[in-house]
């Protein structure tokens, strides 16, 4: 009986957490879209700001990364192609799993350890430096100022980083295509957009928004939770990688179990 | 009356007791730590809120600037009922209040001047030359002339509340609230402080509520102090008739009397030491 208590429980706490995680995304976005229209404008500067340092500045790892698991997921698929005599299948093979699945996902997790990191801890930081309550002093709404300008950034960002994903992974392929396929570079490149669909580009973009939302507002929360000294503000930042990856990776089994069932009719 | 409106176009014309609490009570997580706090704050006046650590004084200060929700009882600022008005009349009179923090709580990611300049940016459609030009006032005002391109990260403790204060000094506020002034700085940065919040008393005829357990500093800037002990108001009074108390309570913390379980506690700590100690006559010193 007390197991079932337990499991009741860590529901109903995981449901709450979803709870906040989900209002202050809602404030957010009453900040971005619905406050502008009430004399509240939006923190253009502020969104650019972060867009630079979350979106712009993590281009340089995003795209090492993403073209080093091209080259991997072509050897893979390779490694079990050739056995069929299929090797010019690896183009298509790394195109759909770089744009359906690996593009979102690494570029989420890319992001969740520059920035969703960054933001617990600033706003970690903040909260115990008492500056969250100064800005409430000065009338000056936290959510507003700090949060909704990181939400438009994130919002804007991570699809872009994905489709730039996409591409590098694209690149990667193709190294090995060009090496050891007998591929020329402009064949992959024309095998590999041949194999997808504007589909299979959407259903990866729409995810890569979802994880954006997802990232800012455990980020976001994980931070303004933050209470007690700087200890604390770690074990925030810890929190919020951790979660961030966990819903992530949840939301994407989500979408992706939606996305197979739509496509189904 | 025809009522007055300062730049910001906010009426000051209000002239009734600035604070008024009812019956205030405030809990944390079921334990109540403000049980029915009632006083009034008039204009033009410093009130010194005085207690120890864990007195309930920092807790009352955060309800006075509306971070915390009493449970019951009301805070009236200026005629207004604090907890029951919507958040964008909340939001008005917050403008109209300066909170100077403990730790100076600047934003690190800003300069100096950029933290003064906030609140007007944000509250006002000054230009940005006007803005500018009260930046610099405001840290004249404080003696930080120059430091406006400076991070807070590279200014010392004393000087970092400094800017604080002119920041909380940004929109003319008419009550100004301060938690802990002089709080880890040396007695001359600390008189400095004192100095300074006199200053801004008799310039700008300003309401000032001070938190601290500083008494020399209390008694220096205070017209009226009043004395928190567990949640309660023990003592309100001028300076005068806190120094002349007789209440137990007010003698204890205006003499520095420890508390005598914390007394027991000691030579308790002495009994279970002394013993093993072999023959340490430096600690015999320290125990006292």
């Amino acid at each position: 009986m007390e197991f079932f208590g337990k499991i009741g429980s860590s529901v109903e706490g995981g449901l709450a957490y979803v709870g906040s995680l989900t209002m202050l995304a809602g404030r957010a976005a009453y900040f971005t879209f619905i406050g502008p229209f009430q004399g509240k404008p939006l923190r253009f500067q502020r969104a650019a700001a972060q867009a630079m340092e979350a979106g712009v500045r993590a281009l340089p790892i995003l795209s090492l990364i993403t073209f080093f698991i091209g080259l991997i997921l072509a050897l893979q698929a390779a490694y079990e192609l050739r056995r069929f005599g299929a090797i010019s299948f690896v183009a298509s093979a790394v195109a759909l799993s770089m744009t359906r699945e690996l593009g979102p996902l690494i570029t989420a997790v890319i992001v969740i350890g520059r920035s969703g990191s960054a933001f617990a801890a600033e706003l970690g930081t903040m909260k115990v430096s008492e500056e969250i309550d100064a800005l409430e002093t000065m009338a000056i709404n936290p959510v507003s100022f700090l949060v909704a300008p990181k939400f438009v950034a994130m919002l804007l960002m991570l699809p872009c980083l994905t489709i730039w994903a996409n591409f590098m992974g694209i690149l990667g392929g193709s190294l090995f295509g060009v090496l050891q396929a007998d591929f020329t570079f402009w064949r992959y490149i024309i095998a590999s957009l041949d194999a997808l669909f504007m589909r299979d580009v959407m259903t990866g973009l729409v995810k890569s928004f979802m994880f954006g939302a997802t990232i800012t507002a455990v980020g976001c929360l994980e931070g303004l939770n933050t209470t007690g000294g700087a200890e604390q503000v770690g074990r925030s930042t810890t929190r919020a990688v951790v979660m961030s990856i966990f819903l992530v990776i949840l939301v994407d089994l989500v979408f992706t179990m939606l996305f197979y069932f739509l496509g189904e009719h | 009356m025809a009522a007055a409106a300062d730049i910001f176009g906010a009426d000051t014309s209000f002239d009734g007791p600035m604070i008024s609490l009812r019956d205030l009570r405030v809990s944390y997580s079921g334990r109540e730590i403000l049980h029915g706090i009632n006083f009034d704050v008039q204009r033009g006046e410093t009130l010194v809120i005085l207690g120890g650590s864990g007195s309930g004084k920092s807790t009352l200060l955060r309800t006075l600037v509306g971070l915390e929700k009493p449970t019951s009882g009301e805070v009236w600022i200026r005629g207004k009922n604090f907890s029951a008005i919507s958040e964008a009349e909340r939001d008005e009179i917050r403008k109209r209040l300066g909170m100077s923090f403990q730790g100076g709580a600047l934003f690190g990611s800003m300069t100096v001047g950029e933290n003064v300049a906030l609140p007007l940016e944000e509250h006002t459609k000054l230009e940005p030359t006007t803005v500018e030009i009260m930046v610099r006032l405001k840290l004249d005002q404080v003696g930080l002339s120059g430091f406006e391109n400076f991070l807070p990260s590279q200014l010392s403790g004393g000087m970092k509340k400094r800017a604080a204060v002119a920041r909380a000094l940004a929109m003319d506020p008419e009550i100004l609230f301060f938690d802990e002034p002089s709080a880890g700085l040396d007695p001359i940065i600390a008189a400095g402080i004192d100095q300074l919040i006199l200053e801004l008393k008799k310039a700008f005829h300003m309401t000032i509520i001070v938190v601290t357990h500083e008494l020399a500093s209390a008694f220096l800037i205070a017209d009226r102090m009043v004395l928190i002990n567990k949640g309660d108001v023990v003592a309100l009074g001028t300076t005068e008739e806190m120094k002349n108390s007789k209440h137990p309570k007010v003698r204890q913390f205006l003499d520095r009397i420890p508390e005598p379980a914390v007394a027991q506690e000691l030579d308790y700590l002495q009994m279970l030491t002394e013993p093993s100690t072999k023959s340490g006559e430096g600690r015999q010193g320290k125990s006292r």
